[in-house]
């Protein structure tokens, strides 16, 4: 439960203007710093005192990071480029109207005119009882309060859980997935890019952690292929109130369609997995026919085996089946 | 002298850091009596001193100054102060309100180069440079309201009001992007604030009544 405090406690603030001073800097504190984005994540973290780090490295004066430009056919988004940005940018708008719309559904206006996309790629996971302090297993500790019988966990996974129940919150990183957009990767050891669906760590990799990033590693930009750009898109978002609330689950698909005939597909979801999850079954059961009826139905069931419930989320096979349906068959979302 | 120290030593975090990087917090001082001595005994080379040894790249100077509502404000900023803290306890502007300090509310917003942002979830170091705007700043130096604020008391748009100067920003910056706003886009634009007293209905025909006061000039 959000306590309101006085102050955050002290750390020390580095507003670096490059890149590289932010690695500096990154480099020398390891795991006592912390990276700042828009901060609405990580305000959260320092307010409750639950991660003190000793120096924040504030990335909003790095104006490279900012950017978003044609590349490689595809489209270049720096990561510290804003929601709002992504969401009205033309550019994304015409080509990749799948982020847009993911991105236009995040939390509230003011949160998208201040949360940026690397931080919201990057954001911790929303499960409270980790938020709130308590020393579960994502936070170093031995037991899930999440997957207890009195557990309150209706927010929580259906897939793929180990030991950790708790999922991943992003809007963008779906559709994302769904793009096969590529994450740039700056740290030490050089520059990396790692497929959107790598980035994201699931709790049997790493429990402590939602990405690849490892101490001294920054996000730097995000790459949209030319292979997706301006393919039939489909994203929703199923959210107890429209503002504010993170995804029950979501799904953001993009469909190629030839002669009536879908020639490739990629489907993915979120809210339902520790990770944002590409549905390979479903696509199988989708690519090379027709969009009827039938095989929307056929890949929205195909979503669902081996989902595995907790006390309070069944209701999410029925969404996540419905969804995945819903999004093959193009309804409005 | 308690103002002008820079922020990096301002904190048991930055203590510690010190000492590991092999300057202890004794030797700084005594590394900031030397250089103010030796240029002069003024308080404000002493100043200067003590802030070149704090230049690490990208550390941040305590002393800031601000442009609110036009004027620019000096204040002495702790590093890890929030921009709403800033406003309401060291510059005197009440106006903007502090409900949850979480970003879920909506009462703290204010504008930032004319976007309408929770000052609560920023640190005021973030927006140094930037234009602020809050509600002091709106009425016109004769006195004159805002045509928001002259719909707000026209339309009566609010009960207890706590959540009123966060909503009336956020209108200020609808009108300014769409200035002939039918209901429905209000209600969008204004769904990042909250009115625990749910006057919903009466804020929108504020907003409504506010975006046709400013078309009528
Ligand atoms: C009330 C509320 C409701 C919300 N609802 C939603 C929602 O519905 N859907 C949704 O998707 N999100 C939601 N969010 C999350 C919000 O969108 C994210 O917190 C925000 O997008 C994170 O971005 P940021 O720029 O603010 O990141 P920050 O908080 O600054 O950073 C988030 C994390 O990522 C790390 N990080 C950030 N950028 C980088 C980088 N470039 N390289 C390396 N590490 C980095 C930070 O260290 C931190 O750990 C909500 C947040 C709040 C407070
Ligand atoms: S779901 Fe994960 S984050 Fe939540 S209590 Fe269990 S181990 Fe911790």
């Amino acid at each position: 439960m959000a306590v309101i405090r006085d102050m955050m406690p002290a750390f020390q603030l580095f507003q670096p203007t490059t890149t590289d001073e932010a690695l500096g800097l990154l480099d020398e504190y390891r795991e006592r710093a912390w990276v700042l984005a828009g901060g609405l994540d990580s305000f959260d973290w320092l307010k409750d005192r639950v991660k003190r780090p000793a120096a924040v490295v504030d990335l909003g004066g790095i104006e490279a990071l900012r950017a978003i430009r044609p590349a490689a056919g595809g489209l270049e988004i720096g990561a510290m480029t804003t929601l709002r940005e992504v969401g009205r940018h033309a550019d994304v708008r015409d080509r990749y109207g799948l982020l847009a719309d993911a991105a236009d559904l995040v939390a509230s206006p003011q949160i998208r005119n201040q949360g940026t996309l690397g931080g919201n790629l990057t954001q911790d996971t929303r499960c409270w009882y980790y938020r709130d302090g308590w020393n579960c297993y994502r936070a170093g500790g031995t037991i899930c309060y999440a997957d207890t019988p009195t557990a309150m966990n209706r927010e929580h996974c259906i897939i793929g859980a180990s030991r950790c129940v708790a999922v991943n919150p992003s809007d963008t990183a779906p559709a994302l997935v769904a793009l096969d957009a590529e994450m740039e990767i700056q740290g030490g050891g050089g520059t990396r890019v790692v497929a959107a669906e790598d980035y994201f760590v699931g709790p049997d990799v790493d429990i402590m952690r939602m990405t690849v990033l490892e101490p001294g590693d920054l996000l730097t930009a995000v790459r949209l292929p030319e292979t997706w750009a301006g393919a039939r898109f489909y994203f929703e978002k199923s959210r107890d109130r429209q503002v504010w609330d993170f995804a029950l689950a979501s799904v953001a698909s993009a469909v190629k369609i030839v002669n009536g005939t879908v020639e490739d597909v990629r489907i993915a979801v979120n809210g339902v997995a520790p990770t944002p999850l590409r549905l390979r079954a479903s696509e199988d059961a989708v690519r090379g026919r027709q969009l009827t009826e039938e095989v929307a139905a056929r890949a929205g069931e195909a979503a669902v085996q081996g989902v595995r419930p907790l006390h309070h989320n069944g209701f999410k096979v029925a969404l996540l089946r419905n969804l995945v349906t819903r999004a093959v068959r193009g309804d409005e979302a | 002298m308690e103002d002008v120290r820079p922020v990096e030593d301002d904190c048991q975090a930055g203590h510690m850091q010190a000492a590991q990087a092999g300057h202890s917090r004794r030797n700084f001082i005594k590394g900031v009596i030397a250089a103010g001595a030796s240029v002069s005994a003024s308080s404000y080379v002493f100043k200067e001193g003590a802030v070149a040894r704090a230049q690490a790249p990208g550390a941040v100077e305590r002393l800031v100054t601000l442009t609110v509502n036009g004027r620019q404000r000096r204040v002495d900023v702790l590093p890890q102060e929030t921009l709403a803290t800033t406003l309401r306890y060291k510059l005197g502007l009440t106006g903007t309100k502090i409900g949850c300090d979480r970003s879920e509310c909506g009462a703290c917003t204010v504008l930032v180069d004319g976007v309408p942002q929770y000052s609560c979830s920023m640190l005021t170091h973030q927006v140094r440079g930037r234009a602020l705007q809050t509600i002091e700043g709106l009425q016109a130096e004769d006195g004159t309201l805002h045509p928001i604020q002259q719909a707000v008391v026209d339309e009566q748009g609010f009960q207890c009001a706590f959540c009123m100067p966060g909503f009336v920003m956020n209108m200020v910056a609808m009108i300014d992007e769409n200035p002939n706003p039918t209901r429905k886009e209000a209600a969008q634009f204004l769904s990042g604030n909250l009115c625990r007293c749910a006057d919903y209905n009466k804020i929108l025909n504020v907003a409504l009544q506010g975006a046709e006061y400013t078309r009528r000039g």
